[in-house]
């Protein structure tokens, strides 16, 4: 049986570094990188293709209908987490939203690369939301932000066991953001790459176990495909909102 | 002991944490089905916020995994 770990191997496709005053980058394209940008040129062609006039005059087509529904789900979302004022963030949620829910579902399609399966990438996204809200915390409150640590009301001997608690709680959420999203993805692929071998190996008659499983599988995988790309969202719209209103 | 023998009991130690994720999802899908059952017309609400639970719980599970897998492969 083959090693369901080769899928996540990076091929150089382009081998490039970059000499920046003695330190050697490495920024060759990868199977990872034509990945990404066909995930991005998916997107692109989606939305650009998909926003017509007179939406609401006739039956839509489906390009249109996805698109517009996708749009209107996830304003909504931020619209209702963060409230009105944070329309300014939406960009910044829906980027997310299309980049993972994309790149996962092209993913699924068989011998693709599914990059948020590296924990890097994913690390790299949490990392920036992470910072992100950070600042924008910082720009909205100054250096009153800190209060998010104490929350208001909470008597004040408290302070000495809370802090600590909300601190490390504050500093999880980069890591449990990136771990959830890339943990499933590679624990999904492996497994289908699993019972795609038990197929191979159990030969015609016996092998058909194992197939219904792998398509079962395939049906939950794309489920939770969207559903990763909806919880870093919504989770990324929650502590948006913690951070422009204080708790 | 064996450091490989030990390196499978402790990947395996790792699974108790599913007894808390199995009783979490059990307890989200239950109140799910209540509260659908009192007032079909909220589904769709109650909905979101369901998935959203479920993935945060699976979530745990998948931290259990990733320890098992970092034990048992490092």
């Amino acid at each position: 049986m083959n090693n369901p770990l080769h899928q996540f191997e990076i091929h150089k496709i382009y081998p490039l570094i970059l000499q920046i005053g003695g330190v050697e980058i490495d920024v060759s394209i990868t199977n990872s990188t034509i990945f990404m940008l066909i995930t991005v040129v998916c997107i692109i062609g989606l939305f650009l293709f998909g926003i017509k006039q007179g939406y609401h005059l006739r039956k839509p087509s489906k390009l249109e209908a996805i698109s517009e529904v996708t749009f209107r789900a996830i304003a909504n979302l931020v619209k209702e987490n963060c409230g009105d004022e944070a329309k300014v963030y939406l960009p910044f949620v829906m980027s997310f939203f299309m980049f993972i829910a994309m790149g996962n579902l092209i993913g699924m399609i068989p011998y693709t690369f599914t990059f948020t399966s590296h924990i890097i990438v994913t690390f790299a996204m949490a990392a920036l939301a992470f910072i992100v809200i950070t600042v924008i915390g910082f720009i909205h409150h100054g250096i009153g932000y800190l209060k998010i640590f104490l929350p208001e009301g909470a008597p004040l001997f408290l302070a000495p066991v809370l802090i600590p608690i909300e601190l490390i709680s504050y500093l999880s959420r980069p890591i449990s953001l990136s771990v959830r999203l890339f943990a499933n993805i590679m624990a999904g692929h492996i497994v289908l790459k699993i019972f795609a071998g038990f197929v191979v190996s159990l030969g015609i008659v016996g092998g058909v176990i194992p197939l219904g499983m792998t398509v079962i599988l395939t049906f939950f995988e794309i489920f939770v495909a969207l559903v990763q790309a909806y919880i870093f969202s919504i989770l990324t719209c929650v502590y948006l909102n913690d951070a422009l209103h204080l708790h | 002991m064996d450091i490989e023998a030990a390196k499978m009991i402790g990947a395996g130690l790792c699974m108790i944490a599913l007894l808390g994720v199995g009783i979490g999802l059990g307890n989200i899908f239950s109140s799910f089905i209540s509260s659908v059952a009192r007032n079909p017309s909220a589904r769709d609400q109650v909905f979101g916020i369901g998935m959203i639970g479920f993935a945060v719980t699976e979530a745990v599970a998948i931290f259990a995994m990733v320890v098992a897998f970092m034990i048992l492969f490092k």
